[in-house]
């Protein structure tokens, strides 16, 4: 078992013929990932990467391949419509990529969605893996392997780090997923906690948070009340100055809300043990496991 | 993108909210000249982009033109924390009765742009919050139906606001809201609006911030950049696509991944050195980046030694490497280096950066620990130590690594 993604997952690509779409429609092919089709407007009938049929719309793919995931890579101006696109075809679960989609767009995005049964992972995040079954998304898939620690994070190279770290110990992952660094996303840390409480497959849970926003602290509110699991946490940003945006939009310290001493202090307080560095993150999980 | 409070008043008034008559002036004479055309009382205000610009000594209240020349003279040039002011408002003076706040802002928690009202205007909405949040009543706007009226009215009532301005106000939040909307805005505000003498609202003093990301679709509203806003080498980074915050420390950090970048400050600080940049280079950075990257942080002269973090998914180790090479090749470096290279062709880059004697680092620990290191080696010598003359660098990063080892497990 894992969450959200395994090897039922039949996932669309839209933006397949885009230079990243194309170069990660491979690595997750390669990976095992059933991509049963791609869309771009205006080039559906022709086939990419080789055997995988593209379409002209969503809908069309759908109906054809019975898909049930997507994943979005086009232009950050073109984006919001690709997820509403998706979401109309009836795509259970999207994934967007996609960096830099003004937030405005995303406010509109969300309101849609909230009359839907779609779920919508970032945007501006690196998708999510379930290691040895399916990778939707950018991250290199050799560094993770099967296991039982689910990982939720709004970062990517630094939750490959600590993926990697785990791998080198031995310790595998259930599900790793990316909700990523807007500050307007789709799922956030608390629906993800909720799945891996919910999930046999997770023994544990990583949290890897940074500043910005107050997701972390509602995530440490659910944590206190209804995870029976360990969950290890760490926090981005302790070094950051306040009102500067730190790479993320979503990462910015803004009228003294979301600091990071802050959601350290909530999360330690709701019982989740806090690493002070990502190098010790994997000390507490194997800690958790002896 | 912050926008001054000219720009932002100027923006509230073609959205029909009131302001005050008023002018830009860049120096004493053209103050003079405004304070002429509007008569009587003026207030002579500086445009920089930082908060307190009162407590700073940057508004003041001229009673004639003579006075307004005089204080903008004085003003015009003052240097108001880190900036330096070449622009003042002039505006006409209002006659306040009471100050309110009213401002627009993205209620991340709630995914809906909410509405701000407060009795208490004048002073920061933050410290309100901080102090009497009871005081600040919010509504959430639904996207597809916009502000309506009820929710202004609820503002209006929550706040206290005596009848007789409930149908002005009414129009002025829904002008803030279109504002917000239509520029894309992060936050506007109009702190204070008064009510005046005469019985009337106006925006006295606006603040508006911007998306980045929705520029693209405002090209009148990004010409309104102030270069000053972000330091030279922030500007150059932009240029180049690089994410960089320039910052106090005297450990250049350059690593691929916002979050990663962050971190990997947080553990430079956690072994006892201070970060003197953010940088994330991106994903998939190529090798001129790398190299642009490099120069950017080394044009910071405070910097003693550069931390490299890189984990390569998309982004390529060997390519990092070839970039690293390239930026030494073409500059003066005095300072060590210190890569970490993990992930996608690490053996190559490695080998690459094998020929160039650089400090190696193996964990994230290990590469902060021997940055800090390093970056102390250099400040106890007079000699420069170079990158290419890494042999005694490397064993003073040892030691010093040995050091702050026991340091780093003591706190």
């Amino acid at each position: 078992m894992s969450i959200l993604v395994n090897k039922e997952t039949r996932l669309i690509v839209q933006g397949i013929t885009g230079r990243e779409g194309a170069f990660h429609t491979q690595q997750m092919i390669e990976y095992g990932t059933k991509v049963v089709a791609g869309v771009t407007p205006g080039k559906g009938g022709e086939w990419a990467i080789g055997n995988v049929p593209v379409f002209d719309t969503v809908h069309d793919a759908v109906n054809a391949t019975g898909a049930n995931t997507s994943i979005i890579y086009v232009p950050a101006r073109f984006a919001p419509e690709a997820i509403i696109e998706a979401a109309d075809a009836g795509v259970e679960l999207i994934i967007c990529i996609t960096e830099g989609i003004p937030a405005l767009d995303m406010v509109q995005v969300r309101a849609y969605l909230d009359t839907l049964d779609t779920r919508l992972i970032g945007p501006n995040c690196p998708g999510l893996i379930t290691p040895g079954e399916a990778k939707v998304g950018i991250m290199p898939g050799h560094i993770h392997t099967p296991g039982n620690v689910g990982l939720v994070s709004r970062s990517g190279t630094l939750t490959y780090e600590v993926v990697y770290a785990l791998t080198a110990r031995g310790i595998g992952q259930s599900t790793a997923i990316g909700i990523g660094g807007d500050p307007i996303i789709g799922t956030k840390f608390l629906d993800v906690l909720q799945m891996f409480e919910d999930d046999p497959a997770t023994e544990q849970v990583v949290l890897i948070g940074e500043i910005g926003g107050t997701d972390e602290q509602a995530a440490a509110e659910f944590i206190a009340k209804h995870m029976s699991k360990p969950v290890t946490a760490f926090i981005a940003g302790q070094t950051a100055p306040p009102g500067r945006r730190m790479g993320h939009a979503g990462a910015i310290i803004s009228g003294g809300e979301g600091t990071a001493a802050e959601k350290m202090a909530v999360l330690a307080k709701a019982g989740a043990r806090v690493a002070r560095h990502p190098d010790e993150i994997a000390d507490i999980v194997a800690e958790n496991i002896s | 993108m912050n926008l001054h409070e000219y720009q932002s008043k100027r923006i509230f008034a073609k959205y029909g909210i009131p302001i005050p008559h008023g002018e830009v002036a860049t120096t004493p004479t053209e103050a003079r000249d405004v304070a002429v055309r509007l008569g009587g009382k003026v207030v002579v205000k500086s445009q920089v982009l930082v908060g307190g610009r009162g407590k700073a000594g940057g508004i003041k209240v001229a009673e004639n033109a003579d006075q307004a020349e005089a204080l903008a003279d004085k003003i015009l040039g003052m240097n108001i924390k880190g900036l330096t002011v070449k622009k003042v408002l002039v505006d006409e003076a209002a006659d306040i009765r009471t100050e309110i706040y009213l401002g627009a802002v993205l209620d991340r928690a709630r995914r809906r742009v909410v509405l701000m009202a407060s009795s208490e205007g004048g002073v920061e909405i933050e410290q309100v919050a901080a102090e009497t949040p009871e005081k600040i009543i919010t509504v959430a706007v639904h996207p597809f139906l916009g502000l309506r009226d009820h929710q202004a009215r609820h503002l209006a009532d929550g706040i206290g606001l005596p009848r007789e301005h409930v149908a002005e106000f009414i129009k002025i939040a829904r002008s803030l809201y279109k504002t917000y909307v239509e520029s894309d805005a992060t936050l506007a505000e109009i702190n204070p609006l008064v009510i005046t003498g005469a019985n009337k609202l106006i925006a006295l003093d606006g603040k508006i911030s911007l998306d980045d990301s929705a520029l693209f679709r405002h090209p009148e509203l990004a010409e309104m950049r102030d270069p000053d806003e972000e330091d030279a080498a922030e500007r150059e980074a932009r240029r180049y696509g690089l994410s960089y915050i320039h910052l106090d420390g005297e450990i250049g950090c350059m690593v691929n991944g916002a979050g990663l970048a962050m971190a990997t400050m947080d553990i430079v600080n956690f072994y006892g050195g201070n970060p003197a940049n953010f940088l994330d280079v991106g994903g998939g950075a190529q090798s001129d980046k790398v190299a642009a990257a490099l120069r950017i942080i080394l044009s910071d002269d405070r910097v003693k030694a550069v931390l490299i973090n890189i984990f390569g998914g998309i982004t390529r180790c060997d390519e990092v490497a070839r970039g690293v090479l390239e930026a030494i090749a073409t500059l003066t470096v005095q300072v060590p280096f210190v890569v970490r290279l993990v992930g996608t062709n690490e053996e190559e880059g490695r080998r690459i950066l094998a020929e160039a004697n650089l400090i190696t680092a193996t964990s994230l620990a290990d590469a902060a620990q021997k940055a800090v290191a390093a970056a102390r080696g250099i400040g106890g010598s007079t000699e420069d130590i170079t990158a290419t003359g890494a042999a005694s660098q490397q064993d003073t990063a040892a030691t010093g690594a040995a050091s702050q080892q026991e340091k780093g497990a003591g706190v």
